[in-house]
């Protein structure tokens, strides 16, 4: 410790005009910081997903009543889910498609599992605002494409769940799913 | 702040005196909005619409917190509840309509308390501290009208929620865990109900907090007034009790007359029938629409239906909602004209009385479906709302003549009622 020569009413100052007061208003103040930031994080966690909500349970889903052409609706994580088991037809026309031309770029058998093609497995959660696009029931408005049509603000799917008009940015998400017998998927 | 010539505070009753030595509250009352407040004395009807803010705040808060005596929050039972508050509760038919179109009718007086200051330029030096507290209020407002929608959980209050914390979920990267942390699941549902139900307790609160500040900031100048001629003298002014007082309670009989006409003859006219139909996660309404009082801003959300750049179309309409109320916080520094009412500014008139009709295209647009030609109209509609303040206010300020301004708020007064003579000269303040 330097000795002090010059006067100074606190008499805490060193040579170089820092005191000694200084580094304990810094030490005093980080410290408060610190702590601030530390009371203030379970404030901002205790919002996060709490432990029942995240304890998610895998869906399991009978295909077995399912014909061609048909969907169903179900729930995955509290969401809604659509199983659609496409026609020829409908798979020819998601075929058809250049997929590099598209605004989320993916083909049909990106999106389905390898040799079961005609299985879609979506959310049915419309990517632009998170309303449930029409189409998985009988009589419901497909949209021109086809596939899901949201009704809240225009969204159009294709018959592979990829967004093709309307506002939405991506395709309808494909959650992660596998087939436990010829007639039953897991999701999740 | 007061003018030098305000009514003194002189309590004569000693009970008074004691309570003015020890906490001057009385005092501070009878500066505020008492006769100690003078106010220029050409105040119109438009100035009645503040007040009104307040009584509709009152309102709110009253009803709201007898609303929650029977409110169950939990998404089990939220929407029985509310239905029972109905049938069952003594008057609870009364307090739930009482709240629901009270929520309406804050909102048309505090539109039309923000279009009485921008016709008036109340928002310019010296009072653009009561302007941006203002805009404060309102954001608090909206926050907290969206959050009493939901909490009736009904078919809209599940998709509004759904669609309006979607709108966080547009921010890349960080978007989804904010959305994800606002409804404390990965879509609405209990924890989701709570939270708003316990912000919607509070926020009145925090808005009845700002409110002070307004008023605060306010009487640090004094009241604009019609002519936006500053105060000059005594004469310019009249205390606000007994006159503003009554004419006040003259704009509140109206106001309440046209709330009760509504509250009791036509309760659910501006409600949606979707609403008495209980929360359902897998079946969207056909026509999401939020509240009326979210029309202009919703229509401006849906009006980008295309990707610019890199930036897709679902965050440019969500950037551009908000920056359309973002845009009023720069609005004193916009409009650079140093005349403040828009009576003496012959351009800015026209295009004023052009935005207004704007926005009523857009509160049309924003509650109409999502297709042609209404996209198509909101697109338009929505490029000239931004237009108004970004290009079009900055350029009137410059090039615009106005026309000549009265002396004096008093002489205005007098020229009004053909009286022009010696008393018209303006004495200064000191």
């Amino acid at each position: 410790m330097a000795i002090v020569e010059h006067t100074d009413s606190t008499g805490l100052s060193g040579d170089d005009g820092v005191r000694r007061r200084d580094f304990i208003n810094i030490a005093a103040v980080s410290f408060a910081g610190v702590g601030a930031v530390a009371v203030v994080l379970p404030l901002i966690d205790q919002m996060n997903p709490s432990a029942d909500v995240l304890a998610l349970a895998s869906t399991e889903v009978d295909l077995s009543a399912i014909q061609p052409g048909q969907a169903i609706k179900t729930t995955f994580r509290s969401q809604p889910l659509f199983v659609r088991q496409l026609t020829e037809k409908e798979i020819a026309e998601a075929d058809k498609v250049d997929a590099s031309t598209l605004r989320d770029p993916q083909t049909l058998e990106e999106r389905t599992v390898d040799g079961k093609k005609q299985w879609l497995v979506t959310m049915g959660v419309c990517t632009h605002l998170g309303c449930v696009p029409l189409g998985a029931g009988e009589g419901e408005n497909k949209g021109e494409y086809g596939g899901y049509f949201c009704p809240c603000h225009g969204s159009s799917y294709d018959t592979a769940a990829r967004i093709r008009k309307g506002p939405a940015p991506k395709n309808l998400e494909v959650p992660k799913f596998s087939f436990t017998s010829d007639t039953a998927i897991l999701v999740g | 702040m007061s003018f030098p010539w305000a009514e003194q505070y002189t309590p004569k009753n000693p009970v008074m005196v004691w309570i003015d030595e020890k906490l001057p509250l009385p005092r501070l009352a009878y500066n505020a909005v008492g006769a100690g407040y003078p106010v220029p004395r050409n105040l119109n009807y438009f100035w009645n619409f503040g007040v009104l803010a307040g009584l509709a705040l009152m309102i709110q808060i009253v009803t709201g917190v007898i609303m929650a005596m029977h409110y169950g929050a939990n998404d089990l039972v939220a929407f029985s509840t509310v239905e029972q508050t109905m049938r069952d509760v003594n008057a609870g038919w009364l307090m739930r309509y009482a709240h629901a179109n009270g929520a309406s009718f804050f909102f048309i007086v505090v539109y039309l308390h923000i279009f009485r200051g921008l016709y008036f330029g109340s928002y310019k030096a010296p009072r653009e501290m009561v302007w941006l507290l203002g805009l404060v209020i309102f954001l608090l407002m909206m926050a907290t009208a969206f959050m009493g929608y939901v909490l009736p959980w009904g078919q809209m209050s599940y998709w509004g929620a759904k669609v309006i914390t979607g709108l966080f979920g547009a921010i890349p990267v960080v978007g989804e865990p904010i959305q994800t942390w606002l409804l404390g699941g990965f879509a609405p549902g209990n924890a989701s109900l709570n939270r708003f139900f316990s912000l919607h307790f509070l926020l009145p609160f925090v808005i009845a907090g700002v409110i002070i500040l307004h008023i605060w900031a306010l009487h640090i100048p004094g009241s604009s007034n019609p002519t936006g001629v500053e105060v000059k003298g005594p004469q310019d002014t009249v205390p606000f009790h007994p006159y503003y007082t009554a004419k006040d309670g003259f704009g509140a009989g109206v106001f309440l007359i046209a709330f009760c006409a509504l509250l009791f003859f036509a309760p659910n006219f501006l409600g949606h029938p979707d609403n008495y139909i209980e929360a359902n996660p897998l079946s969207t309404p056909a026509h999401i629409v939020p509240e009326w009082y979210f029309w202009p801003f919703y229509a401006i959300l849906r009006a980008f239906t295309v990707d610019f750049f890199f930036v897709p179309a679902k965050l440019l309409g969500v950037l551009a909602m908000f920056a359309s109320i973002l845009l009023l916080f720069f609005l004193p520094w916009l409009d650079t004209s140093p005349v403040r009412s828009g009576k003496y500014r012959p351009t800015f008139n026209k295009f004023f009385w052009i935005l207004v009709i704007d926005v009523l295209i857009l509160g049309w647009l924003g509650g109409a479906p999502a297709e042609e030609p209404f996209v198509m109209m909101s697109q338009v509609a929505a490029a000239y709302y931004f237009a108004h303040f970004l290009i079009i206010l900055p350029l009137i300020s410059r090039f615009e003549k106005p026309l000549p301004l009265p002396g004096s708020i008093t002489e205005a007064v007098l020229a009004k009622y053909g009286k022009t003579d010696g008393a018209t000269v303006a004495v200064p303040a000191e």
